[in-house]
């Protein structure tokens, strides 16, 4: 048992470390195509903290949704629209770094001191658990309206880039 | 036990949030702001399912609502590459700072 869970907890931190180190390279890198490989590296692993968060559907949505649907979108985006010449970003100026990542070190250790000092009250008791199937209830019966709006919202999306694309012919 | 915990949860995704804040303001290519805005999505993705895990009393709620978050993001991506592409043809250039036909 307690083997179990150390080896839970060594996954557990290497899932962190891949998130983390994903994000990093998806926004440090000076290669578009780097930058986007470094965020379906973030997404595979926030799909494993999915796991651990009680919810394989989700996980598996997330691999389906975000590693196969929007990152083919973005692999085509960089592929078909930059010439290869274009493709690697100019070097961002020094004062611009300077200011940028002290303010982004300040605001996350302004959320991490609001999340460190706030005491969460935690539900009495569940009514619920974490079955597929009382998420597909609670889509059709609780969620019903913006279940329909977002695929009224995917279809009105697809149909404008569709347009939007094809409205520059001449 | 740290896989037991809200807190590392919400560092994972306050993380990623303000990673991707810095990404949008550093970068110089649309398509790597896509990217950046991707990643703040993802954070409140795991927000949810943290708060849904822990201190939710039915947690089919926060599943649903990282669905509904999954569906918003498929649809940004879709108009967002379809937008960079338009732009690229019109202006042929990846530079935001270079579509300034207002100005002149």
């Amino acid at each position: 048992m307690i083997v179990y869970q150390y080896v839970s907890e060594v996954f557990f931190f290497l899932l962190v470390v891949l998130t983390l180190f994903g994000g990093l390279l998806a926004v440090k890198a000076r290669v578009l195509m780097h930058s986007v490989l470094g965020l379906a590296v973030t997404f595979l692993g926030v799909a494993g903290l999915y796991l651990y968060l009680g919810s394989i559907f989700l996980s598996m949505m997330q691999i389906l949704i975000y590693l196969g649907a929007i990152g083919i979108v973005l692999v085509f985006g960089v592929m078909v629209g930059y010439t290869p010449r274009q493709v690697v970003e100019e070097k961002i100026r020094g004062e611009n770094v300077l200011l940028a990542v002290p303010t982004c070190l300040a605001g996350f250790a302004m959320l991490w001191i609001a999340i460190g000092r706030t005491e969460w009250a935690s539900a009495p008791e569940r009514i619920n658990d974490f079955a597929l199937k009382s998420v597909g209830k609670a889509l059709l019966y609780d969620f019903c309206l913006a279940f329909e709006l977002i695929s009224v919202l995917l279809l009105i999306a697809v149909v404008g880039a569709i347009i939007v694309v094809n409205s520059q012919e001449d | 036990m740290a896989s037991n915990s809200l807190m590392a949860y919400l560092t994972v995704a306050a993380f990623l949030l303000i990673i991707g804040i810095y990404g949008i303001v550093q970068k110089r290519t649309f398509i790597g702001m896509l990217i950046s805005a991707e990643l703040i999505l993802n954070g409140a993705g795991l927000n949810f399912m943290a708060f849904n895990r822990f201190l939710s009393p039915d947690p089919a709620v926060g599943q649903v609502i990282t669905l509904i978050i999954m569906g918003i993001a498929a649809a940004e991506a879709a108009i967002g590459v379809s937008f960079i592409l338009a732009v690229y043809k019109k202006f042929r250039t990846i530079d935001p700072t270079r579509l300034s036909s207002l100005k002149r």
